[in-house]
């Protein structure tokens, strides 16, 4: 019988509680083959940070999964793809006539200025829990914060959460290993969720709001608007990417502090130690573990190894971050830590779009339930985690308090 | 640690001068760096400068009088703006160079007050900055570049000429080949036009000199090292380099002032005037100037800069100018978004980007590792990369020595180096170059 690869035990649910082990084991073989990858095709993982970061800059690394010429992988997408799944100039140009509604250089400011709603957003939920005294982090706070910020950018109306939410879920279960059946039924899911969007664009050309669909649909500027199908292949990874990373990084977040109870207090004491939790929590326990699909366009030489043309790649961000030739003691939790270059976001041309109001959401949201939640514990450690290896969190994490104590009486 | 600086503030950052302070975005009293807790028992002896290294004494005496002793001493007096050649004319209000924030916060001020144009002298990184800075502000602006193009002796002139569109594109009133001969003043000593060696004139209310950076070396004068006007010369751990080109033991050079030799680059000395080559060396000195002489580390760092202007983000790894030849490798000069690879004699030596800034990191590698040139890689853009060309670089610019080593003395132990003062007789090389 053939041995398991180690990314396929990486890949096993067994393993979604801890992969780090698995993880270190990978990264004796900095580059190397993995027989028995995400799809049947196996694919090669590079798991070193010098290696990673060596990678993300490279032209000769594809991000458009039809250069693969590996046998047995599912190169078939929704067309067209969005810029995530693209490489320049076609992902240049898409990237930054979205980029002009969301940051710099156009709009500097914008997510600096969302934070006073993003903190009233998080101080709504956490006040909807006094009283309580059992409930689940992740529904209530990790994943209600994000699909409401995302819902208000985007211009996506909140009610329609439980339609768009059964879509993405069935999306989501791409990065695991697939049936023909689930892979299906993802593909139905990805049509209705991009008919839905294309629908709700055409809506906003009509009676535009300020929202980032809205300014898209009706941007006038050079290169602009993107065509329609595109804007609801862009809107469809932005309302993706826009949640389903960042519940990860608050659900991750709440069980790393109440795990590490000393730096939990201090940050309830000293709240700009929020800034390095999160930044140190991106590095220890990234809501995104895995660049899965990469692809050489010629034969690559790394780190002793050569990945072939046309050979899937897989970069394990993961790995990189508690890589200990890069991070002293990289399983060691220190929101202190200096230095901290961490791969959550990725780094290169794909580095993270939506990194600066993950960071904003994430870090309002573990300030205010430090200050909020007394005495938090964990009822079940570890807890279930959600299917997906690749955007890994617990699926619930049902936190017991002795009390919740309302914003307002915080700031007396 | 005493900490000796000529300008009366804390250390600041400067790259933002020509850029965001100057376009009024940020206070220049917010360039300040931060500052660490291991800094706090340092003295700073600020607003007064050093006048003077005495080696035998070990000790620096300032400008005020004042000597300060040392065990080990950090020479890091950096540049100046070269000031406009005639003085008088450098009088005339209008008049700027720019190099520290005193500077800046000036200049700000008179583009605030809106003149009706503002001519800028030299198109190196300073100008163009400035002339991007204008043109944000929406403030007519004449650039005079006595080179080909703007930029020409950093990228060379083939890549150049993007930089030379995008003046042109932004609106700015842009000519090459030609240099202001004189300024002149109304009666009240203001700034009103210049006058160009091609016969025409600008009328402008203010002139910003941008004609590149002198060293700050008068006050090593006497000091036995090896100055000129390229810095003073050091080795790769940074200690400066004698007259007699010994290295000394306990004299550390770094910035842009120093002079030190680069693996990379045929052992060449390198002066750099980069933001990210005075950290870097600046670390390297900090450490091998308290550790024990058998863990002095080398500073062998690709040399990197950047710039933004009109839009774009300029970005530079390795030596462009070591190149005779450039390829496109990425994006194209049409679309203003490219990588270029520069490259010599079948290695790669450099590559800069314009709005390609995240590539940057890959060519850096390369070059590292000596990668060859021209490159060959199959990339997702589906065209192939451009052909190698000449990068049309000026010839190295003959610069006048202001001494002349000469050798002394006949046996092993009074066998010295002597600099003499150049006598004032001008060689036909320098009048060419000049």
């Amino acid at each position: 019988m053939r041995q398991e690869s180690i990314l396929r035990a990486i890949y096993d649910q067994a393993s979604r509680a801890n992969p780090y082990p698995l993880f270190a084991e990978l990264r004796r073989t900095p580059v190397c083959w993995q027989e028995d990858g995400p799809d049947e095709g196996g694919t090669w993982v590079v798991s070193t940070y010098r290696e990673i970061v060596s990678l993300l800059h490279d032209p000769r690394l594809s991000s458009d999964l039809r250069h693969c010429t590996q046998p047995g992988v599912d190169a078939r997408a929704l067309e067209p793809m969005p810029f995530i799944r693209l490489d320049p100039p076609e992902h240049d140009r898409l990237r930054a006539l979205t980029m002009r509604h969301f940051g710099p250089p156009e709009r500097p400011a914008f997510i600096e200025q969302l934070r006073p709603q993003i903190e009233s957003i998080t101080t709504s939920i956490v006040d909807g829990l006094v009283g309580e005294r059992v409930f689940d982090v992740v529904t209530r706070v990790a994943y209600a914060l994000p699909v409401r910020v995302i819902c208000a950018i985007l211009g996506v109306p909140l009610e329609d959460h439980p339609r768009f939410r059964v879509w993405v879920d069935a999306l989501i279960q791409a990065f695991s290993k697939l049936t023909p059946e689930a892979r299906a039924q993802r593909d139905q899911a990805g049509h209705a969720l991009r008919d839905y969007l294309a629908d709700l664009v055409r809506h906003h050309r009509e009676q535009p709001g300020d929202d980032l669909l809205s300014r898209m649909a009706t941007d006038t500027g050079p290169g602009a608007p993107m065509d329609d199908p595109q804007l609801a292949s862009t809107a469809m990874l932005l309302l993706i990417a826009g949640h389903e990373t960042t519940v990860n990084l608050i659900a991750n977040g709440v069980l790393t502090l109440v795990r590490h109870p000393q730096w939990l207090e201090r940050l309830r004491r000293e709240p700009q130690l929020v800034v390095g939790t999160v930044e140190e929590l991106l590095r220890y326990e990234p809501p995104v573990q895995l660049i899965p699909s990469r692809t050489a366009l010629e034969d690559i030489a790394v780190a002793g190894a050569t990945i072939p043309r046309g050979a899937l790649v897989s970069l394990a961000l993961a790995a990189g971050s508690r890589d200990p030739a890069r991070f002293e003691d990289p399983d060691r939790f220190d929101p202190e830590r200096s230095n901290n270059a961490h791969l959550g976001f990725g780094s290169g041309i794909h580095y993270c779009f939506g990194a600066p109001l993950a960071r904003v959401e994430a870090q309002i949201a573990l300030g205010q339930l430090a200050r909020g939640l007394d005495r938090p514990r964990v009822v079940t450690d570890p807890p279930p985690y959600r299917p997906s290896p690749v955007l890994r969190g617990p699926r619930e994490l049902i936190v017991e308090v002795d009390g919740v104590r309302p914003r307002d009486r915080l700031q007396s | 640690m005493t900490v000796v600086g000529d300008e009366p503030y804390l250390p600041y950052d400067r790259p933002p001068l020509s850029k965001t302070v100057l376009a009024g975005r940020v206070p220049v009293d917010h360039t300040p760096l931060p500052r660490f807790r291991t800094l706090e028992s340092v003295e700073w002896v600020l607003g007064v400068a050093a006048a003077e290294l005495e080696l035998a004494r070990n000790q620096v005496v300032l400008a005020d009088g004042r000597a300060i002793a040392f065990d080990r001493l950090l020479i890091a007096t950096g540049t100046r703006a070269r000031p406009w050649h005639d003085a008088e004319q450098a009088r005339l209000d209008g008049v700027f160079t720019l190099r520290g924030r005193d500077d800046a916060e000036k200049l700000r001020r008179s583009l605030e007050a809106r003149p009706r144009r503002v001519l800028v002298i030299g198109a190196g990184f300073t100008g163009s900055e400035v002339a991007s800075v204008c043109r944000e502000l929406g403030l007519p602006v004449t650039v005079v570049e006595r080179s080909a193009a703007p930029l020409v002796g950093a990228l060379g002139r083939t890549i150049a000429g993007r930089a030379a569109e995008l003046q042109r594109e932004h609106g700015v009133d842009l000519r090459c080949e030609v240099q202001v001969e004189a300024l002149e003043g109304d009666a009240q000593g203001r700034l009103r036009r210049a006058r160009l060696s091609d016969g025409s004139t600008v009328e402008a209310e203010v002139a910003v000199v941008a004609l590149g950076a002198i060293r700050n070396i008068e006050w090593l004068g006497d000091s036995c090292l090896a100055v000129g006007p390229f810095g003073v010369a050091c080795d790769a751990g940074c200690r400066a380099i004698d007259v007699n080109f010994v290295v000394t033991d306990d004299l550390f050079v770094a910035g842009d002032i120093a002079r030190f030799p680069h693996p990379l680059y045929r052992q060449q000395f390198l002066s750099l005037e980069h933001w990210g080559n005075a950290v870097e060396q600046g670390a390297i000195a900090a450490h091998n100037m308290v550790c024990p002489p058998t863990r002095r580390r080398p500073h062998l760092a690709v040399p990197e800069f950047w710039s933004s202007q009109f839009g774009v983000n300029i970005k530079s790894v390795g030596v462009p100018s070591a190149a005779d030849e450039v390829m496109i490798v990425q994006g194209s000069l049409e679309e203003g978004r490219f990588v270029a690879a520069y490259g010599r004699d079948g290695r790669i030596v450099a590559a800069v980007s314009f709005d390609r800034g995240r590539w940057i990191e890959f060519y850096a590698r390369l070059i590292e590792q000596g990668a060859e040139f021209p490159l060959e890689m199959a990339t997702g853009e589906g065209r192939p990369l451009g052909p190698a060309v000449p990068a049309g670089f000026p010839d190295a610019a003959v610069v006048r020595e202001h001494a002349t080593a000469i050798l002394t003395g006949h046996d092993p132990d009074t066998r010295r180096v002597k600099l003499v003062p150049r006598r004032p007789r001008e060689s036909p090389c320098a009048k060419r170059a000049s």
